[in-house]
């Protein structure tokens, strides 16, 4: 069942939030332990309180959006005001925050019941959610692989059915690569779209948070909810309130796709690129136009992020240094020990293996030749796009290179593992919107097709989007997840 | 021996911004409340907060870069400066380096009316301030106060023009005048409103190239400024005079001690790791907006200094003193629309009314006293109505309870006595008291007039016009 099937019962008072909120935590309490998807869970309680509210707008006709009273997660990034808020990491391991962030305000005013906060990568930094300082998530489609990361806490409490979506943030394909290991829906938005207030910073000119949902619609319904100009992040664009869940169900005759050579080529395993090439084929049928492309400084993407997602990271982390909140390790009585003790024990070993690498590419001397070129290879891609998207309305690829991998298989091999965001990095530097759809199976594991748009295109994205999943016709099987027992 | 060597300095002098909220966030900009009261989760650098610039940060830093002719850039932009420090909440300053808002300008320095020097400012940047800590020595403790974390800040930075110690109090004297007209800042060094640190070396008479310099932090007043400096240069001057070679670096002035202590060696300086805040939009400033900024500018210190004199003839000293603030040079003009003698109102502010002020250590805004008080007051002194001493008494009630002149006057009795029939009774008795002063006088002894003139001011409580009295006087012992 989708958010918005759901929904549509609790409109027609077929069901109450308060059951929904009471399904939710039943599915939970069965399926948590073979998923680990969630750092926290709230208390029932407080859910049944929130979805009772929900109820009593709902029964007046008084509903504040299309979503009130759906139970969702969120990622463990978002600030919740009162409510642990870790990141993932030791370092704040017990950090309440006095503040909610704009995307959790808007999401609270929407009438939606937050049920919990999902797993990640430390500070977001990771594919695998392996890097979480608390435990592992486990795919829902296949215990033994992992959900992808960063958000894959999200991904897999949605595929799961714990919620029935879920918030991610995606820097570099945090939202659309675990989405496409969980078989879940996943959509950044354009940078600038949704307010970064409240999303604890890892690198804060590719950050940007979006919905992790089951179908097209959701994803539409709730960026309907976040998007939107908030005076309190400067990098936030101001424009007039788009209805994106309008866009559903138009035609796309005549819209022009590129796919561009170098994502189908080396390193693509095989069954993947098939995959995504019958998706593709089925396009045809559509009145899509379909043309293959060239972006050459795609190759350039992925040493350009690991330069300048570090640097950033590296600044933005170095917060947490035990003086005002989160880990304060204080086993001498001296400034610089508070320091290096703090954070040798708050951070774990990729979130260290970052801030040193950021560290370094911006040190005098070194900061021309690393974090400079970075940002004219950046500008260079950016330039690459934005000629491409003259002619053509979406650039279409896989998601992931390959689909979910197994547990600790990468875990040791950075390199690697940087590799799985090497579709998703491009979207991240340009600024502009992409959304990673099912598209179909390899063994068993989830396929995803990642769409790119223009920027702020995100309504036609979505439109593209719901045809194509409509013809894939593969929406149905999401709802039946297999759910190992015991794991 | 000091004088072997030319002193060389630049300047870096930081200012708070006078605006009603911190720069990043709506915190109000309070100096003096109880510590970590003025903060919020933005300028506490809690995770996930974003800042926002304030426009009246930008305004502000725009009027002191026309005031000081700085070319303003029209594009500029905002990076973080990376350090770890207690008193910094996310590790880094928000500050500007590549692109500050504003490049070259400069500061002309005057003494006594004369042109000292001209010192160029290479360039002005925004940033925010750091908190402030707190030490409790008793208990080996620290504490962080972060009210001021966030408040605006501009940096000016000199070129190495300033020559001496008393250069560099002339410039920051002339630098803080500007601010305060422009409304800039309250420039308080006490309340570290306007913070100065400073680059000096020395090198050989007439050659070009610059010695190692050292900066120099925790300078808190100006004269701690010519102080350090003075010290700095006896220093630096002995290590050279040895054949040594002053170590480069950055040394802090104790002002108890009156000497500098090294902090740390240039090769401890830190990697400050600079790179563009991705949190914020380049800040653009177009010709219409300078323009805009432009036209709300006062007229400047020195530019009215020099007016003050052509229009007004006053003399360099009078001009000088007016001019010292912006509020005092306002009332003195504002008193010619009222009163036509420059002369005789400058002559009563800068004596008995600055006098007045001075004994309460505020500005003349502060007070009840008005332009149109001292214009009534001197239009009954030309009238006669009062005498000088009169005058002065009436000023000083003005201050008290800000009644005018005349009003006070009246209601104590203290008019003039200018009917000649009335005094020439006085006259006659004093007279008559004193044969031995009419004898003193005719024997050449002129001076007794002011002993008998004194008799006559006892006689009618100091309300007699004096110059009808003398002219009495005369008249009488003369016959």
């Amino acid at each position: 069942m989708t958010a918005y099937e759901a929904a549509q019962s609790l409109q027609r008072r077929e069901v109450s939030s308060q059951q929904l909120v009471k399904a939710v935590y039943e599915r939970i309490e069965a399926v948590e332990p073979a998923v680990r998807g969630f750092i926290t869970v709230l208390e029932q309680e407080k859910a049944l309180a929130a979805a009772s509210r929900a109820d009593e707008l709902l029964e007046k006709g008084q509903a504040p959006s299309p979503l009130t009273g759906i139970p969702m997660a969120l990622k463990d990034n978002l600030c919740t005001s009162g409510i642990p808020t870790t990141c993932a990491s030791r370092m704040l391991s017990d950090y309440r925050p006095p503040y909610d962030a704009f995307v959790a305000a808007k999401l609270q005013a929407a009438g939606t019941v937050l049920v919990g906060k999902t797993n990640m990568d430390e500070f977001a930094m990771g594919s695998s959610t392996e890097n979480s300082a608390f435990h592992i998530t486990l795919n829902p489609w296949d215990g033994e692989r992992v959900p992808g990361g960063s958000s894959g806490g999200s991904a897999a409490v949605v595929a799961a059915g714990e919620a029935f979506f879920a918030l991610g943030s995606d820097t570099g394909g945090s939202i659309r690569q675990p989405a496409s290991l969980c078989g879940v829906v996943g959509l950044k938005p354009t940078y600038g779209n949704v307010s970064r207030y409240g999303l604890i910073a890892f690198a804060s000119s590719l950050d940007q948070i979006g919905p992790l949902t089951r179908d097209v619609r959701d994803a539409a319904l709730v960026l309907d909810i976040i998007a939107g100009h908030d005076a309190r992040d400067s990098t936030s664009v101001p424009r007039e309130k788009e209805h994106y869940a309008d866009y559903l169900g138009k035609e796309v005759k005549g819209f022009k796709v590129a796919l561009p050579v170098e994502c189908f080529g080396e390193g693509l395993e095989k069954e993947i690129k098939d995959v995504v090439m019958q998706a593709v084929g089925k396009c045809a049928g559509l009145g899509v136009q379909m043309t293959e492309a060239s972006v050459p400084s795609t190759k350039y993407a992925l040493p350009a992020y690991y330069l300048v997602a570090p640097a950033e990271a590296s600044s933005n982390l170095a917060r947490y240094d035990g003086v005002q909140y989160g880990l304060s390790v204080r086993d001498e009585e001296n400034l610089l020990s508070l320091y290096w003790s703090t954070r040798k024990q708050g951070f774990g070993a990729e979130v260290k293996r970052r801030i040193m690498l950021g560290t370094y590419a911006l040190s005098s001397g070194y900061y021309d030749a690393y974090y400079l070129k970075a940002l004219k290879m950046r500008t260079l891609i950016r330039e690459e796009f934005v000629k491409l998207f003259k002619d053509h309305d979406f650039i279409v690829t896989p998601t992931s290179p390959t689909v979910a991998f197994k547990i600790g298989e990468q875990k040791d091999d950075p390199l690697t593992m940087y590799l799985n965001d090497i579709y998703t990095v491009t979207a991240n530097l340009a600024g502009f919107p992409a959304i990673s759809i099912p598209c179909g199976f390899v063994e068993g594991m989830p396929v995803g097709l990642q769409v790119i748009g223009r920027p702020f295109d995100e309504g036609r994205m979505l439109q593209f989007c719901y045809c194509l999943e409509d013809l894939l016709g593969i929406k149905g099987r999401l709802a039946t997840i297999d759910i190992k027992e015991g794991k | 021996m000091p004088g072997a060597y030319e002193v060389v300095i630049g300047l870096e002098v930081h200012v708070e911004l006078h605006t009603a909220s911190k720069i990043f966030c709506s915190c109000p900009n309070k100096f003096g409340n109880a510590p970590n009261t003025n903060v919020c989760p933005v300028c506490l650098g809690l995770p996930g907060t974003l800042p926002v610039f304030n426009k009246k940060a930008l305004e502000l830093s725009l009027r002191a870069a026309l005031a000081l002719d700085c070319q303003v850039n029209p594009f500029s932009r905002f990076a973080r400066k990376n350090y770890f420090y207690p008193d910094l909440p996310k590790a880094y300053q928000i500050s500007q380096y590549e692109y500050p808002i504003a490049g070259i300008g400069s500061l002309d320095i005057f003494k006594d009316g004369e042109l000292v020097r001209t010192v160029s400012i290479e360039r002005l940047h925004l940033e925010e301030d750091a908190g402030k800590l707190l030490h409790d020595d008793a208990n080996l403790s620290s504490y962080v106060d972060y009210n001021r974390c966030g408040v605006p800040l501009i940096e000016i930075v000199t070129a190495p023009d300033i020559r001496s110690s008393e250069e560099a109090r002339l410039f920051l004297e002339s630098l803080r005048r500007i601010l305060l007209y422009t409304e800039i800042s309250d420039c308080k060094m006490e309340e570290g409103s306007l913070r100065c640190d400073a680059n000096i070396s020395l090198r050989p008479p007439g050659t070009e190239a610059l010695g190692n310099k050292v900066e120099i932090k925790n300078m808190n007043s100006f004269k701690a400024v010519q102080r350090g400096l003075d010290h700095e240069v006896v220093r630096q001057t002995k290590i050279l005079d040895k054949g040594g070679r002053v170590s480069q670096g950055t040394r802090r002035w104790h002002e108890d001690k009156g000497l500098t202590s090294e902090m740390r060696s240039k090769e401890e300086e830190q990697d400050y790791r600079y790179f563009p805040e991705p949190d914020l939009p380049p800040v653009v400033v177009d010709d219409a907006m300078l323009k805009k900024i432009k036209n709300t500018l006062p007229e400047l210190p020195v530019a009215r200094y020099q007016r003050l004199m052509a229009d007004y003839g006053l003399s360099a000293y009078q001009a000088e003193i007016i001019t010292t603030e912006r509020s005092l040079a306002d009332f003195f003009e504002e008193t010619l629309h009222h009163y036509s003698q420059p002369q005789k109102v400058a002559n009563w502010l800068l004596g008995d009314v600055l006098k007045v002020i001075n004994l309460d250590a505020k500005e003349i805004d502060d007070t009840l006293f008005t332009p149109i008080h001292l214009a009534e007051l001197l239009d009954l002194i030309d009238g006669e109505q009062i005498s000088g001493p009169t005058a002065k008494e009436i000023l000083e009630e003005c201050f008290k309870d800000g009644k005018m002149p005349a009003v006070i006057m009246e209601e104590k009795g203290l008019g003039q006595i200018s009917d000649t029939d009335e005094l020439a009774k006085v006259v006659a008795v004093v007279l008559e008291e004193n044969q031995l002063a009419i004898k003193d006088y005719h024997e050449g002894n002129k001076k007794v007039i002011t002993y008998l003139m004194g008799n006559v001011m006892k006689i009618t409580g100091g309300k007699a016009n004096p110059q009808l009295v003398t002219a009495m006087l005369k008249e009488r012992l003369d016959k």
